[in-house]
């Protein structure tokens, strides 16, 4: 559990970063909180020549809502989700997520950016950032673009990003009338990858839904949204049968593999499971219910 | 290899006397003061300091002058032929000093193999090919760590693999045979058996309600946080080696090494230092030790081996590992009257097991647990695999895990059969209290016990009356509960010389204890502390003795060249032997600190009384001698003609086995839809004897119930079809964490042993063996309404998931 050689670089600014990765291209890694890259390099499963350390630059760990936004900045750590007056407040979902991240020492530590950047499909912010619509704003050698959530994952571990563009800020929609929201994870164990999880944004007139995004966790080699559960929600009275139509839509859309985690069947099981308490979690809150 | 049939029957041969009836109490005994800390007290734990300010100094913190590093390349297989190894380019490598293979460990005299503790052999590194996935093919020995880590990767090993057999049921078939060194080609290493099997094919055919089982008890690994390792410096001016390592029985490990290697064995000093927990896991030699070794003897320079957590995960001893097939039968009063038991133990490439010798399966016959029956009859056969060598006795006294959740599982299957409440049925069958001395049909004398009285507290602590209440509610409205019993018995101790050794060295343990002019003493001990808080234990016995306080008492233990002989830490033995020794030891002083008493009071010693800390002259307790006095006059001022000091030294050969026991009882809560078990409650009550140190029982205990929480629900070591590990790290070894943990509710009983000098009877191993049927039973409670009868092992959310939707039920 010895990695590899590499060279190290500890740049303090975002530019002097993206310098340094338009550089050394494919040779570099970015090491953000480490704690999908430095067990990897452990593994030497991860051998790259050069580090790029962005712990350094104090500019990218923020927390603040800014117009119709929740802007985060992609060093935030996850434990400062967790402790957040305005997450817990406004965005539950993203509070939710940040209470089953990983464990407490993994979260001291981790970055919500990070965890969006690795594109692991296994990884809780995906799947939450789906059912937000977030959008992603990357900074390269000509400056930030905005990239919408549903363009950002393109495959296992690839994002919409080059090797030469750093993850600077994650923007969340603000919630609007009848919003309610919900993240529900199961997994084997604490500090786990999650066997599956649901995340839910809905927004409610009374009973009805008029609008829905769901994100599913560890079920399929890309970050996924379940549009048949949300086509099975939209536009429709959340009634016990409407939310299992969802559940059932995501359990049959989804595309797990088997591994220690269970079966194919439980996996999708699971999901189905996971995707309606989201839903009905997601609806008493909208209602102002149980937060 | 050999058929020991015979070995029950010496069983039959403990003494009279050493068991007998005991009062069973709830008090804990004091009788010294809080300066003096003897028995009862719950004295913080001496080693804590070092511990807590992270001082400890173990195996890897050892740093020598000149020393070298040691890395292993390993099998990407589990079973395959090796045709080249090609080291040139690693060898080539700035810093590289030496690569050692099997061909050089065969050329240094044959140590390319060595015994096992159940006098196996097991490759230390191959020549012809590997048998497990993991296993040591050759090691590099570098200037640093880091080059040794990157000179791994450019040895070249070319392999033809074989086909692995990692079913046990498939390799007894012998279509591939893992050990094709040995004679007889076959993967069957033995058969062994304990009871009458005749008897029991009677009882059984008398029998109203007879109730089968099969169950797999998982293959798991110890996972104690510090790995192994080894510094090993060798001395050539002077022809010593120094062997720093992480070994549970340092001195059993120094007479290994110096038979096999030909070392004279008081050139060999064996140096366990702090251990990060054991488990049974440090017991054996593994492969790494003997290149180490190896390796300082080559290159005359001190070398350092230690292993990463997968290298620890994949190739050291697992544990357990038991397919069983178990049969119960009843008679028309509900009473258990035989059980006849066969199992299939996957020892995997060698029978590297660390049992006494003659007892290839432990103590597994302690099967019929606290239940009186008529008969039993046990048979195991033991079979090699492509996996790697075990089993070691995890936290369980050898094999008693395996026994107990067993016979734990199949009591409950019985009282739900016969549609009996299943703490009424356990009363119903229990051992009772006016049996005891009891002899078991397997051959085993309890020494004493009193099953009710245990089971009673913890039903009263946990309301088993209202529980059930609540599940009955519960169940009407769809929802899952189940309550869990498991009324274990311990077999710990080992052990008496006639029936226990290891490779012919018997299992007794030592003390010597020596009283320095001042009146503080030192104390050293055959044994080897990991964690258990030796230190504390043992000056807590000695203070209880000879009232010199604990803290005043240095307790050492691990270093060949200073502590007396000794078989060393496993199987609950500490307490039960070196215990018995220190106070033994203790005793012998006492009688000669009685003689100086005398002559310094000028009365004779029939005029002289013991009072805690002194002799004093009976009607008149003004004239006497504390302990300090009669150890400062052993020095300046003892009788003419006596030897000067004031120190014994005893070893301790125990009449019999102790048998703690204990009653626990746990709660949980299912969820439907996704097949989460809930452990809400999880109430302990152990009976281990008198307590030395409560704080540090409970402290035990709840270790060791979270050590059985683990494989209850969440431990395996699982390997694919092609013999690849597939939890070789602990994202994939699931140990469970505080989160994962019940609030443990802890209690005890004291049922003395009548046997041991202090009557205590070992406690580190009840909660590890006690808690896996507890909560599997709880499990299968709360599904034995849909037709659930048993669930192996660790009882998955998808296990439970399965169980659920083939009832039809759902969320």
């Amino acid at each position: 559990m010895i990695p590899g050689e590499f060279e190290y670089h500890a740049p303090s600014t975002v530019d002097e970063a993206v310098a340094l990765l338009d550089r050394l291209g494919d040779e570099a890694k970015i090491l953000a909180g480490g704690h999908s890259l430095v067990p990897a390099m452990r593994f030497r499963l991860a051998q790259p020549a050069h580090l790029v350390d962005i712990n350094g630059i104090d500019d990218l760990a923020y927390l603040r809502e800014e117009g119709d936004h929740l802007a985060i900045g992609a060093m935030t750590r996850e434990s400062a989700l967790e402790h957040s007056d305005l997450v817990a407040r406004r965005y539950p979902m993203l509070a939710d997520a940040g209470h089953v991240i990983a464990d407490p020492l993994v979260r001291n530590r981790g970055t919500v950016g990070g965890n969006l950047a690795h594109a692991d499909p296994a990884n809780d912010h995906p799947a939450v950032m789906l059912a937000y619509g977030a959008t992603l704003v990357a900074q390269g050698p000509g400056g930030r673009r905005e990239i919408a959530v549903d363009d950002f994952f393109t495959g296992l571990f690839e994002s919409a990003m080059a090797a030469n563009e750093i993850l600077v800020e994650i923007r969340v929609p603000a919630p609007g009338a009848g919003n309610g929201e919900a993240y529900e994870k199961f997994e084997r164990k604490v500090g786990d990858y999650a066997i599956s999880a649901a995340a839910v944004r809905l927004t409610m007139s009374g009973n009805t839904c008029t609008a829905a995004r769901v994100g599913l966790t560890n079920v399929s080699a890309v970050p996924m949204r379940s549009a048949g559960a949300e086509a099975a929600m939209a536009g429709k009275e959340l009634t016990e049968e409407v939310i299992e139509a969802a559940g059932q839509a995501a359990a049959g859309e989804c595309d797990p593999s088997a591994d220690l985690r269970g079966s194919e069947a439980y996996k999708r099981d699971v999901t189905r499971v996971l995707v309606k308490r989201a839903i009905r979690k997601a609806m008493a809150r909208a209602q102002g219910g149980a937060a | 290899m050999t058929h020991l049939d015979d070995s029950v029957q010496t069983m039959h041969s403990v003494p009279e006397g050493s068991s007998a009836q005991v009062e069973t109490t709830e008090e804990i005994r004091i009788t010294t003061p809080e300066n003096v800390c003897g028995m009862g007290h719950r004295m913080k734990r001496k080693e804590d300091p070092r511990f807590i300010r992270g001082q400890g100094r173990y195996v890897d913190d050892v740093k020598l002058p000149g020393m070298l590093y040691m890395d292993i390349v390993r099998s990407p297989y589990a079973h395959a032929k090796i045709l080249n190894i090609d080291a040139s380019e690693a060898l080539a490598m700035d810093g590289v000093v030496a690569v050692i293979t099997g061909k050089d460990l065969e050329a240094a005299g044959g140590l390319h193999w060595m015994p096992t503790l159940m006098s196996d052999t097991q490759m230390v590194l191959p020549i012809e090919k590997v048998v497990y996935f993991a296993q040591e093919v050759c090691a590099v020995i570098a200037t640093e760590r880091y080059i040794a880590a990157d000179a791994i990767e450019k040895v070249y090993v070319e392999y033809d693999p074989l086909d692995a057999v990692v079913d046990p049921f498939e390799a007894m078939k012998d279509k591939v045979i893992v050990r094709d060194d040995k004679e007889k080609k076959t993967n069957h290493i033995w058969h062994w058996e304990a009871g009458d099997k005749e008897a029991t094919d009677k009882v059984f055919a008398d029998a109203t309600t007879v109730v089968k089982e099969k169950m797999h008890i998982p293959r798991i690994h110890v996972s104690s946080i510090e790995t192994c390792g080894m510094v090993a410096n060798y001395d050539a001016t002077m022809g010593k080696m120094q062997l720093y390592m992480t070994t549970q029985a340092p001195h059993a490990i120094r007479t290994v090494f110096a038979l096999v290697s030909g070392l004279p064995e008081h050139k060999i000093q064996v140096i366990a230092p702090d251990i990060g927990g054991g488990f049974g896991g440090k017991v054996p030699v593994y492969p790494g030790y003997v290149i180490c070794a190896v390796a300082s003897l080559v290159t005359g320079k001190p070398v350092k081996w230690i292993e990463d957590r997968s290298e620890n995960l994949q190739a050291d001893s697992f544990a357990r590992d038991y397919h069983i097939e178990a049969e119960m039968a009843a008679d028309a009063d509900g009473k258990i009257t035989g059980m006849r038991v066969k199992t299939l133990a996957d020892n995997g490439a060698a029978d590297a097991a660390a049992n006494p010798s003659k007892f290839p399966a432990g103590m597994y016959s302690i099967c019929t647990g606290s239940y009186d029956m008529k008969a039993a009859h046990v048979e195991v056969d033991g079979v090699y695999t492509t996996k790697p060598p075990g089993g070691v006795a995890y936290r369980c006294s050898f094999r008693v895990t395996e026994a107990v959740h067993m016979v734990e599982r199949m009591v409950e299957i019985m009282a739900h059969q016969l549609g009996e409440d299943p703490a009424d049925f356990r009363k119903k069958n229990f051992i009772q209290p006016d049996q005891f001395p009891y002899k078991s049909p397997t051959g085993w004398e309890y020494d004493s016990g009193n099953y009710p009285a245990a089971l009673d507290k913890a039903l009263e602590m946990i309301d088993y009356r209202a529980l059930r209440q609540e599940q009955a509610e519960k169940r009407a409205r769809g929802e899952l509960m189940g309550i869990g019993i498991s009324s274990f018995t311990e077999v710990v101790g080992a052990g008496n010389s006639r029936d226990f050794d290891i490779l012919g060295i018997k299992m007794f343990d030592s003390a010597e204890v020596r009283i320095h002019p001042t009146g503080k003493a030192i104390a050293r001990f055959g044994t080897k502390s990991q964690g258990q808080a030796h230190e504390t234990t043992y000056a807590q016995i000695i203070a209880e003795e000879l009232g010199i306080p604990a803290a005043d008492i240095e307790v050492e233990e691990g270093d060949t060249d200073t502590a007396p002989y000794g078989l060393g830490t496993y199987a609950s033995r500490s307490t039960p032997t070196a215990g018995a020794a220190g106070v033994m030891a203790a005793r012998k002083i006492k009688a000669k600190a009685k003689k100086i008493a005398a002559y310094l009071l000028e009365v004779g010693e029939d005029d002289l009384e013991w009072n805690m800390d002194r002799f004093q002259v009976k009607g008149s307790p003004d004239q006497h001698k504390t302990i300090q006095d009669l150890a400062f006059a052993a020095y300046t001022n003892h009788p003419h003609g006596m030897e000067a000091g004031l120190e014994a030294t005893d070893y301790y050969d125990p009449p019999n086995m102790t048998f703690p026991f204990g009653s626990y009882i746990c709660v949980v809560d299912i969820d439907k839809g996704t097949g989460h078990i809930k452990v809400r409650r999880f109430v302990a009550i152990d009976d281990c004897g008198n307590i030395i140190n409560p704080m540090i029982v409970e402290g035990q205990v709840h270790g060791g119930l979270t050590q059985g929480l683990a494989p209850a629900l969440y431990e395996e070591i699982v390997y694919d079809e092609y013999g690849q590990n597939l939890t070789g790290t602990f994202a994939d070894y699931l140990l469970p964490t505080a989160v994962e943990s019940p609030k443990w509710e802890t209690g005890h009983t004291i049922t003395p042993s009548p046997h041991h000098p202090i009557g205590a009877k070992g406690v580190g191993e009840s909660p590890t063996v006690g808690a896996p049927p507890a909560i599997a039973n709880a499990v299968v409670d709360a599904l034995w309404h849909l037709g659930v009868r048993h669930l192996d092992i660790p009882i998955t959310p998808e296990k439970v998931w399965k169980a659920l939707r083939d009832a039809g039920v759902s969320d």
